[in-house]
């Protein structure tokens, strides 16, 4: 995982609530057993006509957001289907930032896992981004994990939670597994008690 | 001595916590990760990539169930190549990896969160993973069951574990009688409704009361099935006399003694009387109506007698945007009567409906009937045994000689990753549990209701009350 420490970037405004990972990216491509290759499928059906041309009014379509690496969008981001093909989409497109007011729990999970730096502000803030990204020109923010900032240089600045635990691994950009097994000793010394629970036995 | 009481949920998380490493996340053992065909093989080729193995193949199932067709002819070849690599792909890591796999010929093949407590494989107390958001559905034993993604689907498989911060704790309770034609999907409508797709962000549910402790086991896995939907982390309810009667005798559940020292264990995991949870809501059941979603999330439901709403309602622009947009997707207007909505499709099945008591509460409705000259309605039994139970009691009958298509089981037509999908506007009556734009297909529109509900839409054309249902025979089980 690729560690996270600042980023300036345009932003994309997605000015839209529940975004869920069926929009993110849609199950047609969830049939692949690949972990790669999903940017180019990511908010398909919002992207692109049935007959496969784009809509120009989405934003991913507008050439002002091209570079964007840092997405604002409503409430309740990443609701819906566990699938981690949102978070690998989202990332393989570019995104290294979702700036929302709340988002969904697995998404929230599998973005961590994917380095993807969630930010959650308040639902004003991300109304006055959202209204920043669509009518100032070249409109960027910087993210700071760091400092758990988000600023622009017209003198915009919030701060966001995150879990120490969660910083530290995005920071480092850690793998989970190679940090459970740190705890092995204590792992084998609890399950080793714990089969005796022939109640809690799959089968 | 005074011991503090605790939650249901506090029990079942405090039984399974391996270390507490300071100012990290709480390492929580996992009793069972039940594996399917869609989220699996990125996290199977990792273990390979580093050389790991399955740590505990007698806590993992795996069975194939989003991306099979619901006919024989379908399943005997997959045309689509893609989706036959990946149910090739699973087949080869269970071999490799020693995972017991239910596969398409199987007589126990299903949805992997039916298959879980028919086989009795979802135990009360357990804690339960899938890379499936609607694992939530084995809450109704009284298990932690939660969806996780693939890279949590790997770590589970490498170490039986996971790093989990400790959610918060909200009670629902429901109380009183449910009124005749209103189920547990209704319930669980509602409760969406209510709080919306947010409300239960970072909270595990307890669903409690009387109307609760009433439903059936089957009752009880709609309800926490949709807990996702509300946001929540995952919805359990306390096991009791009706979830012991439905274990006892499973292909997995304990046996002799072992059953006997199973039930007393599991009767010990009710929260205590006076045990404190962060948020609490009560619902008196004797409100509870038939519901209809009108819009593109689950949110947006209504009691069938009403009509879709005004998106000048809405609470803020964003809110009136989304809103907008969702009855442009569902070409609607507002102030149309939900029960004037007429539609081409119907869809019985899905984790969220797809059981034998969901068949048989369809097959009421249906008997004697016939289906619309202008819609197609389909029954998918939620497994191979639900199938079998069903033609058992001659269900598979009523529904074809009302014409129903009667098929194969799977996921179908909830998520559209096999040939069953809506054509683009096409209006769809399911028992599923999301009505996202395109879910069932790009274009096609969803209305979430219980399988009674969807049932006689086929056959009225579209929605109707059903307490004002004419039932023209009996069934008998």
């Amino acid at each position: 995982m690729e560690p996270f420490k600042t980023l300036t970037s345009i932003v994309a405004p997605l000015d839209r609530t529940n975004v869920d990972t069926d929009q993110i990216i849609p199950k047609q491509f969830l049939k692949r057993i690949e972990r790669t290759g999903y940017g180019d499928f990511l908010f398909f059906d919002w992207r692109q006509t049935p007959e496969g041309k784009p809509v120009p009014e989405f934003v991913l379509n507008d050439p002002r957001y091209k570079d964007a690496k840092i997405l604002v969008a409503g409430k309740n981001f990443g609701c819906g289907s566990s699938r981690e093909h949102a978070a690998w989409a989202l990332s393989d497109f570019g995104f290294r930032v979702v700036i929302a007011p709340t988002f969904a729990d697995i998404f929230f999970s599998n973005a961590g896992k994917n380095g993807i730096v969630l930010a959650r502000l308040s639902e004003s803030e991300v109304d006055t981004l959202l209204r920043n990204a669509q009518t100032i020109p070249g409109y960027k923010l910087t993210v700071s994990l760091e400092d758990q900032t988000v600023t622009d240089d017209r003198g915009f600045k919030a701060t966001f939670e995150v879990d120490p635990f969660r910083k530290y691994c995005l920071l480092e950009g850690l793998d989970d597994i190679g940090l459970t097994l740190r705890h092995a000793a204590e792992l084998d010394r609890y399950e080793s008690q714990h089969d005796h629970a022939t109640w809690l036995r799959a089968k | 001595m005074s011991i503090t009481p605790k939650t249901l949920f506090e029990k079942v998380w405090e039984q399974h916590v391996v270390v507490e490493p300071k100012g990290e996340p709480t390492l929580l053992y996992i009793d069972l990760q039940l594996v399917h065909e869609v989220t699996s093989p990125q996290a199977f080729e990792g273990l390979r990539l580093a050389g790991r193995k399955v740590r505990r193949p007698d806590r993992t199932i795996a069975t194939v169930d989003h991306n099979v067709p619901t006919t024989i002819e379908g399943r005997l070849n997959i045309v689509d190549q893609i989706a036959a690599k990946q149910i090739s792909t699973l087949r080869q890591n269970c071999a490799d990896f020693g995972v017991e796999l239910y596969d398409v010929n199987s007589r126990e093949q299903g949805i992997v969160h039916v298959i879980g407590p028919e086989l009795g494989i979802t135990k009360p107390g357990m804690t339960i993973v899938c890379g499936d958001s609607h694992t939530s559905t084995h809450g109704a034993f009284g298990a932690l069951a939660f969806g996780i993604g693939t890279s949590e689907v790997e770590h589970v498989l490498a170490t039986q574990t996971l790093p989990q911060s400790k959610p918060q704790t909200f009670r629902i309770s429901v109380e009183g009688k449910l009124p005749q034609g209103v189920t547990a999907k209704d319930i669980i409508l509602a409760i969406i409704g209510k709080i919306g797709t947010d409300g239960a962000t970072g909270c595990v549910i307890e669903y409690a009361g009387s109307a609760i402790r009433s439903l059936s086991m089957e009752g009880r896995m709609t309800v926490c099935n949709m807990s996702i939907e509300a946001g929540a982390r995952a919805g359990l309810i306390a096991p009791d006399e009706t979830t012991f009667a439905y274990l006892k005798g499973r292909r997995f559940s304990p046996q002799g003694a072992a059953w006997d020292k199973a039930v007393e264990e599991w009767s010990k995991l009710p929260t205590d009387p006076g045990a404190k949870f962060d948020r609490e809501l009560t619902i008196d059941a004797a409100t509870l109506v038939p519901y209809v979603s009108w819009g593109t999330s689950p949110g947006m439901v209504a009691p069938v007698t009403s009509s879709v709403p005004d998106p000048a309602a809405a609470a803020n622009e964003l809110d009136r945007k989304s809103f907008e947009r969702a009855l442009e997707y569902m070409a609607l207007k507002p102030g149309t009567p939900l029960d004037k909505i007429a539609v081409d499709r119907v869809f019985i099945g899905s984790c969220t409906n797809g059981r034998i008591e969901d068949l048989r509460a369809a097959a009421k409705i249906a008997a004697g009937h016939k289906v619309s000259t202008h819609v197609h309605a389909m029954v998918v039994p939620g497994s191979q045994q639900v199938k079998a139970q069903a033609e058992r009691e001659g269900l598979d009958q009523i529904f074809k000689e009302a014409g129903f298509d009667w098929r194969e089981p799977g996921c179908s037509m909830c998520l559209g990753m096999n040939p069953d999908i809506l054509s683009p506007g096409e209006r769809c009556a399911s028992t599923s549990n999301r009505n996202f734009e395109g879910r069932q297909g790009r274009g096609g529109r969803t209305h979430l209701v219980s399988p009674e509900m969807a049932a006689a839409a086929a056959i009225a054309g579209h929605f109707v009350d059903i307490r004002n249902w004419e039932v023209r025979e009996e069934v008998k089980a």
